[in-house]
């Protein structure tokens, strides 16, 4: 029975095709309250005094809060394993408003229209105080984001000090980086930028929750992390957490948006109020303006290599903008270094990554794919494609001579072995299918337009070393069916169908044969949730292990039926059998045999969590045609080959592969978050903040190169989040060879392509 | 979001007309931008009942409801044979055929946006609005005048006219960035600049659509051009004359895909 | 007010608002695949088809389906499967968020444009975001339904 390695549709492919009632907004219990937040329209500013008497009096209107009504207990949002490296910076109201969007009060009622009536009629008085806007004026900044006496940071390590409007500092280096580029032949040393790009998953936001039976709170959420929800809804309500229970169903996207929670404290602490049903959707204007973006990064890159091309030395400094808030501003920072110098480890001699994480008066930042990974990536790849041209070197050639080998060690990437490392055939299959020796650098074409090509390398991790936790538990149903629960969050990608790929190959049995449910905090078993790229690698292995035990014990109960010995039997899938002669019992015998006055339970559960994050790794090759007499790019084909360990599901790793990269080019050309002087964000909707339509890339092509990873579940790594980080700088690279202005700056816009300086 | 105490299906022109005198008031074509803006009104007045949705041809002119959605204008066989695909082309990278089929003309025309794709072809081509109140009215006039409480009912398009129209955009179905048409007239080509990022204008008239580009590097020079959250006037300034030229040459040669 | 139309090839008869919107009368009858992505028109995924015809429900005032014929995914199930089996063929449904909607333009291109090459189906669907899949195996998907109809045709 081979399960693994086979494209099979996704267990709930057909309910979420024939349209079924499946997500959040669908199972809501028809009498939910609805839940409106009044939202700061100043960057900083104090409430002064707030009137909320005619706003209860509207008819309807169940209950309006402000920050007179909620705990006091500061905390995270993040959905981060606890102690959570993100400060606890936060209340679910709080007096103090630190950006636009910030809630200065809750309002439920009964209709939507009578939320925002009683909305309207909510009067405030505002002390607008100055706000620091610029990430660069905000470290011991007079203007203090965080001036509060009960800001506290859970992990001090990294460095946070709200009385500097610092989230995190601190460093990372090996060898005398300042020796080793002075020794240099060239170096390039420039200044990268990235913004707060939004994931626009096409669900937006959204909880409802409701009191159960035993009084407990319930909470039905669109999350990819439900037990840190229970968590941080026990923290920020001051509740047992107990008394809370986190119900994921089907959920429309996620892209690390939903690795925050930014919804669920406001219709839980209406439920907690009154007692009532409360759904809170976020409008997509919500969502694109007080939500969890990429963390704003800028980026200063010095790259030292010798005249051979030989690269010996990597400094990156990192300075990011966690916004108002702080939630994975400790953490994402680090991948921009720690997932990028790795890359070019072969010859390099010395490194430092240094950085600095900064508030400002602006939406807070979140988890979004790639996880800084893909700043770092932009930088480092487009600094590495400048040296290429410095050099005078096919920036193939470059890579193909300082890139990271299988088995060598990588000082940048916390000393890590590249136990499996494909990314050289990665290069010479993406080189290939792009027909790069051929393309490289550009050609005009007859109609004026001018047909270039770039490439990039990315890296990414496995799960969070000796963090991140998988449990599994499968137990064995009437029939010989498995029933697998666990707790980690499918949000679209097929997790759920990828775990019972792994268990079926493992029980030697068809896909078909293990059913896999949503998540439950009161029944599944814990999973920190999905992010960090960890669940095929992490809980993938989890399964694996308690199917291992599983088998034990079915071989156990069979070798008992077939009155012998257990190291006498085998169980092949189907049956149990004597290795001696032909008798065997069939599995669903065996099932029946424990549900009859059974004295052993045909179940296990087994958790897993990884002191290693192995990286997949990946090569992306872009080839655009630009229009140099209005900088208009298109990108005509996009390769993208990865290595992400044994390929589970080659449909599935396909789509997640074309769906990063086409993130990737919206991130790289159309995607433009934009905010006024003020600290509006303008980009508040589809039509001002523009992903990628189906007439924007016409081709993206994917191609996959396995190495073989010793600790994965049969050999499988991620895939996720590495596969949005190549585009950025491979289009960059293809700009900057067709028309020779060199962007630094995400996005790459017509405009910035025809006003630009020739380099 | 828009909102409304009353929805009346006008029965007629007239009625629609006299709902419309009042201030609390509001057409509604579309529903398109109309239901993002906010509005708060009395009553909201559909002319979808009066028959307003066909195109008419007359011996010289296309005559065409207000009512009309983009969509059908875009797969319109004469309209397109007559411009030489100009509809197509205007109307294609409209954010996507559902919106096209119901986005009305009426709507586009009567709102003057500054990022009309349809306006600025409109403009090109000498078209005129017809009013219930007022009548005909050229829409170079009514292009320019602020929104009024008459009712637009159609719109006049002379027949013969090839016209040509391109676009910078951001992505391939935002709004414009900046776009201009021509349209073939006896003594040269009529350039209009739309998405400038204010309301389309006729930028020069009887242009030779053969001349130098220094010839439309001086009309750019003419025409006011900001900036906004798409581009800044410097990049309009500069992409502005390519995309004048461009369109004199699809006036001549045909519109095409890109 | 009262309005009453035909949902799905049944009669029925909805209370709405004055400025509500199609969108909001379908989820209020418990239909379940029209979704709600954006509020600007831009993202596809509340499309219905009215008298035959692929429309934004969100932009669709209430008011105008008086006696009019309203058809979602729900009374299209037998194509729902056909077509959601091409796209499941391919793991391209990944969240299924957008798929709903998705799938009623590609019904209205299938019957306007049968023979619709890749770049047609392209534009035809521009109006219709997705942010999963990048869009590529939702064409192959597409493809394939496209290609059993004719197969059923000839």
């Amino acid at each position: 029975m081979k399960a693994v390695g086979m494209g099979v549709r996704k267990k709930d492919a057909m309910a979420l095709t024939t349209g079924k009632p499946v997500y959040v907004a669908d199972i809501a219990p028809e009498d939910c309250l609805v839940v409106k937040l009044l939202r700061s329209p100043h960057a900083n500013a104090m409430i002064e005094e707030i009137d909320v008497s005619r706003a209860q009096r509207v008819p309807g209107v169940a209950c309006v809060l402000t920050y007179r009504d909620v705990p006091k207990t500061r905390f995270t949002l993040a959905g981060q394993t606890y102690p959570e490296f993100s400060p606890y910076d936060r209340l679910i109201l709080d007096r103090h408003l630190r950006c636009v969007g910030d809630p200065v009060a809750i309002v439920a009622a009964e209709t939507e229209k009578q939320a925002l009536a009683a909305m309207r009629l909510i009067r405030v008085r505002y002390q607008v105080l100055p706000a620091v806007l610029d990430a660069q004026e905000a470290l011991d900044n007079p203007v203090l984001v965080h001036p509060e006496e009960d800001w506290h940071a859970l992990v001090p390590d990294c460095g946070a000090d709200n009385r500097r409007n610092l989230c995190a500092t601190g460093e990372d280096a090996d060898g005398d980086v300042e020796a080793e580029l002075a020794a240099c032949d060239v170096v390039i040393d420039q200044i990268y930028e990235t913004k707060a790009n939004q994931q626009c998953m096409m669900e937006t936001f959204r909880a409802f929750t409701r009191c159960d039976a035993y009084g407990r709170l319930e909470v039905v959420s669109s999350t990819q992390i439900p037990f840190h929800v229970r968590r941080i809804l026990a923290t920020a309500l001051e509740l047992k957490k107990s008394d809370v229970r986190v119900v994921k169903p089907r959920i429309g996207g996620g892209f690390g948006a939903k690795q925050t929670a930014i919804c669920e404290v406001y219709p839980a602490i209406v439920t907690v109020k009154t007692g009532r049903p409360a759904m809170i959707i976020f409008t997509r204007e919500e969502s694109m303006t007080v939500s969890s973006p990429r963390h704003a990064m800028r980026m200063h890159v010095r790259v030292g290599a010798m005249r051979d091309g030989s690269i010996r030395a990597i400094d990156l400094h990192t300075l990011s903008n966690t916004g108002a808030y702080g939630e994975h501003g400790p953490t994402t920072v680090g991948l921009s270094g720690h997932k990028s110098i790795p890359l070019y480890t072969h010859g390099l001699k010395a490194f430092r990554f240094h950085w600095d994480v900064v508030y400002t008066n602006t939406m807070s930042a979140g988890a979004y794919r790639g996880y800084g990974a893909t700043q770092g990536l932009f930088a480092l790849e487009s600094a590495i494609n400048e040296l290429a041209h410095a050099l005078h070197m096919d920036p193939a050639a470059l890579r193909e001579a300082n890139m990271v080998r299988e088995g060598e060690r990588m000082p940048a990437y916390y000393g890590e072995t590249a136990g499996s490392c494909a990314i050289d055939r990665c290069l010479a299959r993406a080189k290939d299918m792009i027909g790069w020796d051929e393309k490289y650098p550009a050609r005009t074409m007859p109609n004026g337009h001018v047909r270039a090509v770039g490439m990039a390398l990315a890296m990414q991790g496995s799960g969070i070393s000796n963090v991140d936790t998988g449990a599994v538990s499968i137990r064995l149903g009437d029939d010989g069916i498995y029933n697998m629960s666990i707790g980690a969050t499918d949000m679209g990608t097929g997790c759920d169908t990828i775990l019972a790929q792994i268990a079926a190959q493992s029980l030697d049995c068809d896909v078909d044969n293990v059913t896999v449910h949503g998540v439950d905090t009161d029944t599944s078993p814990y999973d920190c949730g999905s992010y960090a790229s960890s669940t095929t690698y992490v809980t993938g292995m989890a399964v694996v292990r308690t199917c291992e035990v599983l088998r034990g014990k079915i071989t156990r109960v069979g070798a008992q039926l077939l009155g012998a010995a257990p190291e006498d039997v085998c169980f092949d899938g189907d049956c149990v059998r004597r290795m001696d002669s032909e008798e065997s019992v069939p599995l669903r015998e065996i099932a029946q045999a424990h549900m009859t006055a059974g004295v052993e339970d045909l179940s296990a559960c087994e958790s897993n969590g990884s002191p290693i994050s192995p990286p997949p790794f990946m090569a992306g090759c872009a080839e655009i045609d630009l229009d140099p007499l209005t900088g208009q790019v298109e990108v005509v084909d996009y390769v993208g080959v990865v290595d992400c360990g044994t390929v589970v599901n080659p449909n599935l790793a396909r789509v997640q592969t074309e769906g990063g990269i086409m993130q990737g080019i919206g991130m790289a050309l159309t995607e433009n978050p934009e905010m006024n002087g003020r600290g509006r964000t303008v980009s508040n909707s589809f039509l001002q903040y523009k992903v990628p339509s189906r007439v924007d890339a016409r081709s993206v092509r994917v191609a996959f190169e396995s190495s073989y990873e010793q600790t994965g579940p049969f050999g499988a790594k991620s895939i996720g989040e590495c596969v949005i980080n190549t585009p950025a700088p491979a289009i960059a690279d293809a700009v900057y060879n067709a028309s020779g202005v060199r962007v630094r700056s995400l996005p790459i816009t017509a405009e910035k392509i025809l006003l630009g300086e020739r380099e | 979001m828009a909102t409304y105490q009353n929805y009346v299906m006008a029965q007629s022109l007239e009625e629609a007309y006299a709902l419309n005198q009042k201030k609390s008031s509001v057409i509604v074509a579309g529903n398109m931008w109309l239901r993002m803006c906010g509005l708060r009104r009395q009553t909201a007045i559909d002319l979808s009942g009066l028959g307003l949705d066909r195109v008419e041809e007359t011996e010289d002119a296309f005559v065409i409801g207000a009512m009309t959605p983009l969509r059908a204008l875009e797969t319109h066989d004469a309209l397109n044979r007559e411009t030489g695909g100009a509809f197509a082309a205007a109307l294609a990278p409209i954010v996507g055929t559902q919106l096209r089929n119901t986005a009305t003309l009426g709507g586009s025309v009567y709102s003057r946006f500054g990022f009309s794709d349809v306006s600025t072809l409109l403009l090109a081509l000498d078209a005129a609005v017809v009013l219930h109140h007022r009548g005909e009215v050229p829409l170079a006039v009514y292009q320019q005048e602020p929104w009024d409480r008459d009712i637009l009912t159609h719109v006049r398009i002379p027949k013969g006219v090839r016209a040509g129209i391109v676009s910078v955009r951001q992505s391939k179905t935002d709004i414009p960035t900046l776009v201009c048409a021509a349209a073939m007239e006896p003594g040269g080509v009529r350039l209009v600049m739309g998405a400038r990022p204010a309301r389309a204008m006729i930028a020069a008239e009887g242009v030779d659509p053969d001349a130098p580009t220094a010839v439309f590097e001086e009309i750019t020079q003419r025409v006011p051009l900001g900036g906004n959250l798409r581009a800044s006037e410097a990049y309009r300034r500069k992409v502005a004359p390519v995309l004048l030229q461009r369109a004199a040459r699809a006036c001549v040669e045909g519109n095409h895909d890109d | 007010m009262t309005i009453e139309f035909t949902l799905n090839g049944r009669r029925v008869t909805a209370q709405a608002d004055a400025d509500a919107s199609l969108y909001q009368v379908l989820r209020a009858l418990h239909i379940a695949s029209v979704k709600c992505g954006c509020e600007t028109a831009n993202c596809g995924l509340c499309t219905v088809h009215m008298d035959g015809r692929a429309v934004l429900s969100c932009s669709v005032p209430a008011a105008r389906v008086q006696e009019h014929d309203i058809v979602t995914l729900e009374g299209l199930q037998e194509e729902a499967k056909a077509l959601g089996g091409c796209l499941a063929d391919e793991g391209a449904e990944q969240c299924g968020f957008c798929v709903p909607g998705l799938m009623m333009n590609v019904l209205a291109l299938a019957r306007e444009n049968p023979d619709a090459t890749d770049a047609e189906i392209d534009a035809y669907l521009a109006g219709n975001l997705c942010r999963c899949s990048g869009y590529m195996g939702q064409r192959r998907g597409i493809r394939r339904y496209l290609d059993s109809l004719k197969g059923v045709r000839a």
